[in-house]
């Protein structure tokens, strides 16, 4: 449903300011989004004030010494560090990216992050992914094939047919093009969103995939696949540089070939 | 209908009791760029273009009924306001026209690369303000 203000409990208040060290000399200020279930307060907007010439370059750096040196209970996810695990996806200074791909450099002025939008918030940066899953569970993202594979080898592929897959196995699941999607955010709960399209389309067009048919039926949806009206915020937005928008296009596009 | 993430709000404090949880922010954070504008513009100029219908038929039913229906028409026609309406509609409708030619491209699968959608959404409202002044030229020398 289309709702362009947030319900009451969700607007976010001005909160508290850690002041930066005496004697620093090259200060930002990170305006962080904070919520927690305990105190049964509004979120707030928290503001870190950071000598950079005793921080990393990235904003992952930033959050790190944030929890290590000024507020433990600063919560969000991170692991890898290095764009791989999809972990610390949340919004940085207007769009969706990986805090830990995130030059400090990149951003003018404060730097305003909170959790990924528009979704449910479990605490702070930290926003609820469990109905993504559920989307992803449902177009069933693994190799189906009646056809055994060979008694003495893999299924083996032609390198044209490998290539078709280039731009979509990179895809590491962090869900900053889903929720960067006006549409998901509005009709989350049945369109797919791009992330899940994107995988969808990856075992479409594998050619070791034989469910081709079935999975565009289950597809063939008002809301599933054609909420996405290319405003293409997905693409704009993915720290892999990716193309959902195109990957969701070209299922459209198979659509229309089978019709005919 | 029912929203289905509804399920998904419910939080559970330290001590066991359930609270809602809050939305987290989305227009009230992400920064608006040209596609992203482009796009919602498409929609804005859908909808004005159907009130430019309505305007439309009044006029097909003011000519069709009588001289004094006529008169009322082309007086609100006439003034200043009638005159930035019809301006607004002609806009709208050259907008709608060629976003439209952009995404019948898009409907075959191709321009999807960045560069290519700055590329034609910067050609779209280049050849909008193009032909939007070229029909009042238009309409002001045929007069």
């Amino acid at each position: 449903m289309v709702e362009f203000n947030l319900p009451k409990n969700s607007r976010v208040q001005p909160g508290k300011v850690y002041k930066a060290p005496a004697g620093a000399k090259r200060v930002r200020s990170f305006k962080i989004y904070r919520w927690n279930a305990d105190d049964g307060k509004n979120p707030q907007t928290d503001t870190f004030e950071l000598d950079l010439d005793a921080c990393g370059p990235m904003v992952l750096d930033a959050l790190i010494k944030i929890k290590n040196e000024v507020d433990p209970t600063l919560t969000f996810r991170r692991s890898c560090r290095e764009g791989i695990c999809g972990s610390c996806a949340m919004t940085i200074d207007g769009s969706n990216t990986l805090a830990c791909l995130k030059p400090i450099e990149d951003c003018k002025g404060d730097i305003a992050i909170s959790p990924l939008p528009h979704m449910p918030v479990v605490k702070d940066l930290v926003a609820d992914l469990s109905g993504a899953y559920a989307q992803l569970r449902s177009i069933e993202p693994w190799l189906q094939s009646d056809t055994p594979p060979p008694p003495d080898g893999e299924r083996l592929q032609s390198k044209d047919e490998r290539a078709l897959l280039d731009g979509m196995w990179e895809c590491i699941l962090c869900f900053c093009c889903t929720t960067s999607c006006p549409s998901y955010w509005w009709n989350g709960d049945r369109y797919l969103g791009p992330a899940v399209l994107l995988a969808a389309y990856r075992f479409i067009v594998d050619s070791r995939d034989e469910r081709t048919g079935e999975r565009l039926d289950a597809l063939e949806d008002p809301f599933k696949l054609y909420r996405c009206h290319t405003i293409m915020n997905c693409t704009q937005t993915c720290p892999k540089g990716l193309n959902p928008g195109k990957a969701i296009a070209q299922i459209k596009t198979l659509m229309m070939e089978r019709q005919v | 209908m029912l929203d289905t993430r509804e399920s998904l709000m419910v939080a559970r404090t330290s001590d066991g009791r359930t609270v809602r949880r809050p939305v987290s922010p989305h227009l009230q954070v992400y920064r608006l760029h040209l596609l992203m504008v482009l796009s919602g513009s498409h929609r804005i100029t859908g909808m004005a273009l159907s009130v430019g219908t309505a305007i439309l038929l009044w006029f097909l039913v003011a000519a069709a009924s009588s001289d004094a229906a006529y008169g009322w028409f082309a007086w609100a026609i006439g003034s200043p306001i009638g005159y930035l309406a019809m301006f607004g509609w002609t806009g709208a409708l050259w907008y709608h026209f060629c976003n439209g030619i952009r995404h019948l491209r898009w409907d075959f699968g191709k321009g999807f690369e960045i560069p290519d959608l700055y590329r034609s959404g910067r050609m779209v409202l280049a050849a909008t303000a193009v032909l939007t002044v070229l029909t009042w030229v238009g309409i002001f020398l045929a007069r």
